[in-house]
C-alpha cells in the first residue's frame, strides 16, 4: 500500500504504476495545513480521471475533530474510492460517528452502504487497548492498520530499529483484525534507503500474521512483494497438498501424510491461501 | 535562399517521402529495408581510395601551436575537417580549430564531427555566416539543434549512425581533407591514446577511421610524452602533425550524469520491467553478450540483469558499446569475460581501458559498420535502447524532440538494433504530458522491423513480427499491451496533443547505417 | 462573481500548474498569460479549460498568470477550481 502526498499532482498520476496492491491518497500528514483544499480538489479531479485500473484506491481523509476531516468527507465519499481510511481512532464512539456520516453523504447522493470499506487506523494507546470492539463493529471496516509514528509518540517511547516498543500493539491489533476475519495492515518503515532492515522488519511482520505493509517510496514495494511471494518451492508443495487432499476427499479420507508430515484441514486451508497469493487457480486442481 | 517545394519525392520503405535528389547533395537512395543491401554479401558502392603518403626519416611533425598545424596543412574553401566526440561536452578543439579555419577566412567548410552537443553552440555564427556550409554527424543538441531546425543552413545536415559514419568515410561520401584528432597521450610520432593523460577520456574508437582515411591528420594532445605512445589506438603511419596544446578539455565533463544508476522510482521501475523482459525471452543464457545505452531506465536495466546474473549463476560473454564504470564492475565481478569498448561513458572507465587486458578498445567500423565481414553488434544478443518517441509499427525516434526540433542522437541505436537478436526499447509512456507513444514518430531513425519489444511503466508491447516472443513473455506474467491499445491509453491521460508545423524545407536527412536515407527533417514553424 | 483578493494555487513541480489570480476592476474581461512547455501541444487546449472553470464560477473580470509544467486536464481544473475558491474566499476546511 503505496501513500502518496495528495498536493503531488506527479505522484497522483504515476502512482499505479508501481506494482503496489492500493494506493492511499493521503490528505491527512502528508498534506501542508494551509493545502488541504487544495488537495482535496486534486484528488477529487484525479479520481474522476484518472483509471487506476486494478490497484485499490483508498484515500486517507483527516480525523472528524479537525477542521479538515468533514469537508474531506464532503468531498471524497461521493466518489466512492474502495476504501476511506480513517486516522487515530481511539473508540467506538468515534467510529460510529465517521459511519453515520459516511451514511448520511451516501444516503444524500443516493449510493450504497455496502460498496466503500473502512480502514482504520490505530495511532495511540488508548485505541489499541479498545481495537477489539472497534474491529468488531462494523461490517464496512475491513482493515485495521497500525500507525507506528504516531503510536510512539503518543507512549513517549524512543522510535528504535527493531520498534520493540510497539511490539505488544501489533501483536494485539492483529489479533483484534484476525479475530473479526479483516486484514491488519502494518505501519511503514521510514529509512527508505535501508533496504535490509525494510526486509527484516517485513520478514517479522508477516510472521506475526501482518497481511501487507504500507510504504512511502515506490522503491519499498519489490523487496515487500518478494517476502509476501511464496517462493517456487513453497507454491509446488502447496499444490501438492491440495492435490492430494481432493484425491484423497473423493475417497473419503480426511487426514493423511505427504513425505510422513501429517496433513489436515488447517495444513490444506494454508495451502490454498499459498496459492491465492500467488494466483495459481486453486479450486480445480 | 533554395525553395524545396518542388522537389520530387519517392516513398521508402516505410512510406517516407525521400526526395529524389538534393541539389548541393545529389541523390538520394530511399531506405529498402533493414538487410536489404547486406544480404547479398557485398555492396556495390566502391571503396574510396585512402591517400598515399610517404615522408623523409626523421623529419619532424610537431607543431608548436594549433594555428601552426592547421596553417602548414593548407586549408581550402570547401574542405571537409572532421572531429571526433569522445571528450562529448568536455570537448574543446573543435571549436578553437573552427575559430582559426574562419579567421583564415576559410569558407564553405564540410564538418564532419563523430557527434556535436552543447559545447559545440558557439560554431552557430559559422553557420550563419557560411563558413560552415554542410554537417554530417551522428547527433546535434542544444540551441545548434534550434537553429538547424529554425533553417540557418542552406543545405539539410545529413545525421548518420556510428556504423554509417565509417560506411560514408570508406566509399568517399564524407572525403575528408583534415582529421583533427585529440588525444589524451601521443608522442612526437602522431601514436596516439585516449587510455592515459591527465585528460584521459578512454576509448578512441571513433577517431580510427579518420586517421585512415583523411588527406592530412592532425594529433592534438595536451600529454606529449616520451616516444613511443601506447597502447597504439592511432598509429603513426597515418599522421601528419602533432601539436602539444594545454587542454583538450575537461574530461570530467564526459559523464555529465549519465553513467550512474538513476534513483528515480520512474527509470527503474521501467528497467526492472526491461530485465523481466529480458529474463523470460530466451536470449538470457550462459554466455550471452549485452549492451545498454547510458542513462535513465537504460542503464538501470544493468543493474537488475546483474542481480539476476548472479541469482540465476549466469556468465556473460561480452559488454559492448558506450562503456560506463558500472560495465566496468560487471567486468571485474566476473559477470563479462570481455569489454569491446568503442566509446568511454565516463572518465573513470580509461583506467580499466589501460590495465586490463579483457577491456579491449574497438574501433567504430569493428562496432557497427555495415560495410565488412560482420561488425561486433552483429554479434550481440541483447540490447536495452531508449527512445524519445516510438510509433505503432515500433519506429524509433532518438532525434527531434516533441517541438520538432533536432535534439538527439542516432549513435549506435540504429546499429545494434539491427545487429541484436533481442532489441528492447525501454522509455517512460510519456514525459510530462508528452506522449512517447504516437500513430507516426516525426522522424524515424531505427526502423520497427529492428525493434523487439518496447517496455514502459504502463505496458509491454512485443512487435508482432515476434509472436513466439510475445508468447514467452505472457506465460511469464508479464503485462502485454497491443502498442495500439497503450497509445490509446496514453492519450487518454495527457489529452490529444497538437502537431507541430513544419514548412516544405529540408534541414536534415536520417541516413539508415547502409547509407539510404530513412528519413528527413523538415523546418520547424514557429507560431 | 467579483474576485476580493489575489491568491494562488499549484506549484512549480512537473506535471503541476501555477495560477495566481489578481482582482481587475469591473468590465475588464479575463486576462490571461500563460507560460508552458507544452504551448505548442496544448496550449489552446489549456486556454478552453481555464475559460470552462472561469464560466463555472461566473467570473468575467480577472487577471490570470499561469505557469504550466505539463499538467494533465484533472491537475488543471483543480487547480483553477482551487485558485478561484481562494480568490472568492469560497474555500473551506483548510488553514491560512
Amino acid at each position: 500500500m503505496l501513500y502518496i502526498p495528495g498536493n503531488n499532482p506527479a505522484m497522483l498520476l504515476h502512482g499505479s504504476v508501481y506494482g503496489a496492491d492500493s494506493l492511499l491518497l493521503d490528505l491527512e500528514d502528508a498534506v501542508a495545513l494551509n493545502q488541504k483544499d487544495a488537495a482535496r480538489n486534486l484528488i477529487k479531479q484525479m479520481i474522476k480521471h484518472v483509471d487506476y485500473g486494478k490497484t485499490e484506491v483508498c484515500v486517507r481523509v483527516n480525523h472528524l475533530d479537525t477542521p479538515f476531516g468533514m469537508e474531506d468527507l464532503k468531498a471524497i465519499v461521493p466518489l466512492q474510492p474502495d476504501a476511506i481510511r480513517y486516522p487515530k481512532t481511539e473508540s467506538v464512539e468515534e467510529l460510529q460517528r465517521l459511519i453515520t456520516l459516511v451514511e448520511q453523504i451516501e444516503d444524500e447522493h443516493g449510493l450504497p452502504h455496502d460498496k466503500m470499506t473502512i480502514h482504520i487506523m490505530i495511532e495511540t494507546a488508548l485505541g489499541v487497548q479498545n481495537v477489539f470492539d472497534i474491529a468488531k463493529y462494523s461490517k464496512r471496516v475491513d482493515a485495521i492498520t497500525i500507525g507506528g509514528q504516531d503510536l510512539t509518540a503518543d507512549m513517549n517511547i524512543k522510535s528504535s530499529k527493531n520498534s520493540s516498543g510497539i511490539d505488544l500493539a501489533r501483536k494485539m491489533i492483529v489479533m483484534a483484525a484476525k479475530a473479526n476475519r479483516i486484514d491488519a495492515i502494518d505501519t511503514v518503515y521510514v529509512d527508505i534507503d535501508d533496504e535490509e532492515g525494510l526486509k527484516q522488519e517485513t520478514e517479522f511482520i508477516r510472521q506475526i500474521g501482518f497481511s501487507g505493509k504500507a510504504v512511502i517510496n515506490p522503491r519499498q514495494i519489490d523487496p515487500i512483494h518478494e517476502i509476501y511471494t511464496p517462493s517456487d518451492d513453497e507454491i509446488r508443495k502447496a499444490y501438492r497438498v491440495v492435490k492430494e487432499f481432493n484425491k484423497n476427499k473423493a475417497k473419503g479420507i480426511g487426514v493423511f501424510a505427504i513425505d510422513g508430515k501429517m496433513v489436515d484441514a488447517p495444513v490444506v486451508t494454508r495451502a490454498r491461501y499459498v496459492l491465492e497469493l500467488s494466483g495459481v487457480d486453486h479450486e480445480n486442481i | 535562399m533554395r525553395t524545396f517545394n518542388f522537389l520530387a519525392m519517392n516513398k521508402n520503405k516505410i512510406g517516407r517521402e525521400i526526395p529524389k535528389n538534393i541539389e548541393g547533395i545529389g541523390e538520394l537512395e530511399p531506405y529498402s529495408g533493414a538487410w536489404k543491401k547486406l544480404k547479398k554479401g557485398w555492396m556495390d558502392e566502391l571503396t574510396s581510395p585512402p591517400p598515399n603518403k610517404a615522408k623523409m626519416p626523421h623529419a619532424d611533425k610537431v607543431c608548436d601551436t594549433l594555428e601552426e598545424a592547421i596553417e602548414k596543412s593548407n586549408p581550402k574553401d570547401g574542405m571537409t575537417v572532421s572531429f571526433h566526440h569522445h571528450m562529448r561536452n568536455g570537448e574543446n578543439i573543435l571549436v578553437r580549430s573552427i575559430d582559426i579555419l574562419a579567421k583564415m577566412g576559410i569558407k564553405n567548410i564540410t564538418l564532419a564531427s563523430s557527434s556535436l552537443n552543447e559545447s559545440h553552440n558557439p560554431i552557430i555564427k559559422y553557420l550563419e555566416d557560411g563558413t560552415i556550409t554542410r554537417i554530417w554527424t551522428s547527433g546535434i543538441r542544444g540551441k545548434l539543434g534550434q537553429a538547424i531546425s529554425s533553417g540557418v543552413m542552406d543545405l539539410p545536415i545529413t545525421i548518420h549512425s556510428h556504423g554509417g559514419r565509417v560506411r560514408a568515410i570508406h566509399t568517399g561520401k564524407i572525403s575528408i581533407d583534415l582529421a583533427i584528432i585529440a588525444a589524451s597521450a601521443a608522442d612526437e610520432e602522431g601514436n596516439a591514446t585516449g587510455s592515459t593523460g591527465k585528460s584521459a577520456f578512454g576509448s578512441l574508437g571513433y577517431a580510427h577511421i579518420d586517421s585512415q582515411y583523411a588527406k592530412q591528420v592532425m594529433v592534438v594532445t595536451d600529454d606529449l610524452v616520451d616516444y613511443p605512445c601506447y597502447p597504439l589506438s592511432i598509429k603513426q603511419i597515418y599522421v601528419d602533425f602533432v601539436v602539444k596544446v594545454d587542454s583538450i578539455g575537461d574530461s570530467s565533463k564526459i559523464a555529465s550524469g549519465t553513467t550512474r544508476i538513476t534513483k528515480s522510482p520512474m527509470d527503474l521501475r521501467i528497467a526492472k520491467l526491461g530485465a523481466d523482459v529480458i529474463e523470460n525471452s530466451g536470449f538470457f543464457n550462459e554466455g550471452f553478450s549485452f549492451q545498454v545505452g547510458a542513462g535513465g531506465a537504460s542503464l538501470a536495466v544493468a543493474k537488475f540483469i546483474r542481480e539476476k546474473m548472479k541469482r540465476k549463476n549466469i556468465k556473460g560473454s561480452f559488454l559492448l558499446g558506450g562503456v560506463t564504470s558500472y560495465g566496468v564492475d560487471m567486468l571485474n565481478e566476473g559477470l563479462f569475460k570481455t569489454i569491446f569498448d568503442v566509446q568511454s561513458f565516463d572518465a573513470a572507465v580509461s583506467t580499466s581501458l589501460y590495465n586490463n587486458k579483457n577491456h579491449i578498445e574497438i574501433s567504430a567500423g569493428h562496432y557497427a559498420s555495415p560495410f565488412n565481414c560482420g561488425c561486433v553488434t552483429n554479434k550481440l544478443d541483447i540490447v536495452v535502447l531508449g527512445a524519445l518517441e516510438i510509433d505503432l509499427d515500433f519506429n524509433v525516434n532518438v532525434i527531434t524532440g516533441a517541438n520538432g526540433e533536432v535534439r538527439g542522437a542516432s549513435g549506435g541505436h540504429s546499429d545494434t538494433a539491427s545487429g541484436a537478436q533481442l532489441t528492447v526499447v525501454v522509455c517512460p509512456s510519456f514525459r510530462g504530458r508528452i506522449s512517447t507513444i504516437n500513430k507516426r514518430v516525426q522522424t524515424v531513425v531505427t526502423p520497427g522491423e529492428t525493434v523487439d519489444v518496447l517496455v514502459t511503466e504502463r505496458g509491454i508491447c512485443v512487435n508482432p513480427m515476434k509472436p513466439e516472443l510475445e508468447e514467452s513473455l505472457k506465460k511469464a506474467g508479464l503485462n502485454i499491451k497491443k502498442i495500439e491499445d497503450l497509445q490509446q491509453e496514453v492519450e487518454k491521460i495527457v489529452g490529444k496533443a497538437k502537431e507541430v508545423k513544419y514548412s516544405d524545407k529540408i534541414v536534415g536527412l536520417v541516413e539508415y547505417r547502409d547509407g539510404t536515407i530513412v528519413d528527413v527533417i523538415r523546418q520547424v514553424i514557429e507560431e | 462573481m467579483k474576485l476580493i483578493k489575489k491568491a494562488q494555487a499549484g506549484s512549480f513541480e512537473s506535471s503541476d500548474i501555477l495560477i495566481l489570480a489578481s482582482p481587475v476592476e469591473e468590465g475588464e474581461g479575463r486576462d490571461i498569460q500563460i507560460e508552458s512547455g507544452v504551448f505548442m501541444q496544448y496550449g489552446e487546449t489549456i486556454e478552453k479549460l481555464i475559460h470552462q472553470v472561469l464560466d463555472q464560477f461566473e467570473v468575467n473580470d480577472v487577471q490570470l498568470q499561469i505557469h504550466d509544467k505539463g499538467a494533465i486536464e484533472p491537475v488543471i481544473l483543480a487547480r483553477m477550481e482551487t485558485v478561484m475558491q481562494r480568490a472568492l474566499e469560497m474555500q473551506k476546511g483548510t488553514m491560512y
